[in-house]
């Protein structure tokens, strides 16, 4: 059974006081459904992701109490993609035509931060300071940088890229370009990236409906297509986060297991893609998951960047509603919001920020804490 | 004034020469920092005790320019935090394990470092609360 997606919406991405996160997974979720033309009495299923709100169905109070099934998630920075893909599985199975995936979240302003005993990481290692997730982007691209020749003007024009995306996308949260200049001389956070080389956490909400293929024409006359979405976690050897330790072994991450897997399970390749989402939670970030995911060569990136082949009328065009860099990262709608954006981009909906050329296939990715991946891959 | 180790079992103490304290798998071999009970690789339970070599290269690096989120960070802050390195260093063929560094400038891939103990803070108590770093050596 194919899945198609017939519905996307958000609410904006930024700083909204007095509106609570459940309130923004209602103005999402009334968004997507008037864009796929259906009512919430038509829902038959639903998903929910979020880190902040323990129980992301408590949406029904301000929906309508329909009695439908609805389940919760939290997967890291990878709920929306696990929301996604049991929803998407749900109507593959058989059990329902048609469901919304939903995520939302309200973060404190700052760094994330957890109790360390929770990721099985020893108490110590908190106390000493080591329970940081922005330390782990600095030694993992600091690292790349050394061994494939990428330099921090590379950093500084990915992140003068996702701002000036960010610009031409009113649901955005940081909408103001910043000159390279500007992102190098910010504050050094964690050598080799500053301030503004860094997303933040914030607030926001977005929802996509979803339902069998066979039946979209009855929703939408441009449903787009769920190809693949998968969810993988770390194998031992792989540098990732809240790591006390590694191995001597090395092996590839979790982005590059389930790039792969999604990219088979669809039956296309890096070279089909016309428009890319990636999880920019710093621009070294996205620099290091342009090859993991397999878009080019470890090393490249200097050079695609510096031809402008990663904006928005380039060849490889990512981020182009400004990532997160320009969005903040609400949890659990991050991940939908990339959803959000290639819908419309395959749709030709994206206005300001269209990419030229009639794209037919998108991609997105999400990487987080501690230690796993999603990637989505849609066509119309 | 007493000198407190940061935490039980993580290193030697007290010891004139300072090891970390890992565990190595008695069935596939694979050695972790921290010690723990069950072996990440093979699913085993008999792990051992091994103490890890104090010398090795620099693997990977940062540098932390503001203070953790406190809690679980339980270091100086405000005025009195002080930007410290942070990297991966490779301690022989057994294990890379992530440290404090004693230097943020001049740290390279690759470079020789050895273990220290450093003062990390002071408790409730007054005692010197110690913990392990690397240091470039000479």
């Amino acid at each position: 059974m194919d899945v198609a997606i017939v519905g996307v919406g958000l609410h904006p991405f930024g700083r909204f006081a007095g509106v609570t996160g459940i309130e923004m997974g209602a103005i999402a979720i009334r968004k997507a459904l008037a864009d796929a033309n259906v009512e919430w009495r038509d829902i038959q299923f639903a998903f929910g992701g979020s880190y902040e709100i323990d129980n992301p169905d408590a949406v029904v109070a301000l929906m309508g109490l329909t009695g439908i099934p609805f389940n919760n998630v939290y997967n890291g920075c990878a709920t929306a993609a696990s929301v996604l893909t049991l929803a998407a599985n749900t109507i593959r199975l058989g059990e329902h035509e048609l469901g919304i995936a939903v995520g939302m979240d309200k973060h404190l302003p700052g760094a994330f931060s957890a109790d360390p005993r929770l990721y099985a990481c020893p108490s110590w290692y908190g106390e000493l300071g080591h329970f940081v997730t922005t330390k782990f982007f600095g030694m993992k691209i600091n690292k790349y940088m050394h061994d494939h020749g990428i330099s921090s003007a590379t950093l500084a024009r990915v992140a003068a890229k996702a701002y000036r995306n960010g610009a031409r996308n009113p649901n955005a949260f940081r909408r103001k370009p910043l000159s390279e200049a500007e992102i190098l001389g910010s504050r050094m956070l964690n050598h080799p990236l500053t301030q503004y080389m860094f997303c933040a956490p914030d607030e926001g909400a977005a929802a996509v409906v979803l339902c069998r293929a066979d039946r979209a024409h009855r929703y939408t006359d441009k449903p787009i297509y769920l190809r693949a979405s998968a969810v993988r976690t770390r194998r031992l050897g792989a540098f990732e986060v809240h790591s006390p330790w590694l191995p001597i072994e090395e092996t590839a991450g979790p982005t590059v297991d389930v790039s792969r897997a999604a990219f088979e399970t669809a039956g296309i390749g890096p070279e089909d893609v016309d428009v890319i989402q990636l999880q920019d939670t710093d621009a070294g970030a996205e620099v290091i998951h342009l090859a993991e995911n397999g878009f080019c060569k470890d090393g490249e990136q200097e050079s695609l960047v510096a031809r402008g082949e990663l904006e928005i009328g380039g060849r490889l065009p990512v981020n182009t509603d400004g990532g997160l860099l320009a969005n903040g990262e609400p949890i659990g709608a991050s991940g939908l919001r990339q959803v959000h954006e290639i819908v419309l981009q395959l749709r030709g909906q994206a206005g300001e920020r269209q990419v030229p050329g009639d794209p037919k296939v998108g991609y997105t990715q999400l990487y987080g804490a501690p230690g796993v991946a999603g990637v989505s891959i849609l066509s119309v | 004034m007493a000198r407190v180790p940061v935490a039980q079992g993580v290193f030697t103490w007290p010891a004139e020469d300072p090891r970390l304290i890992g565990s190595r798998c008695g069935a596939c071999g694979i050695v972790t920092f921290p010690a723990q009970d069950s072996c990440p690789r093979c699913a085993s339970t008999g792990m051992a005790q091994h103490l890890l070599p104090r010398r090795g290269q620099l693997w990977a690096w940062t540098t932390q320019e503001f203070p953790p989120p406190s809690p679980p960070y339980s270091g100086p802050t405000g005025d009195a935090f002080v930007p410290y390195g942070v990297g991966y260093v490779q301690l022989g063929e057994d294990v890379k394990v992530e440290t404090r560094l004693t230097a943020t400038d001049g740290l390279r891939i690759g470079m020789e470092m050895e273990l220290v103990l450093v003062p990390f803070r002071t408790d409730g108590e007054g005692n010197e609360v110690v913990s392990f770093a690397f240091r470039p050596a000479a």
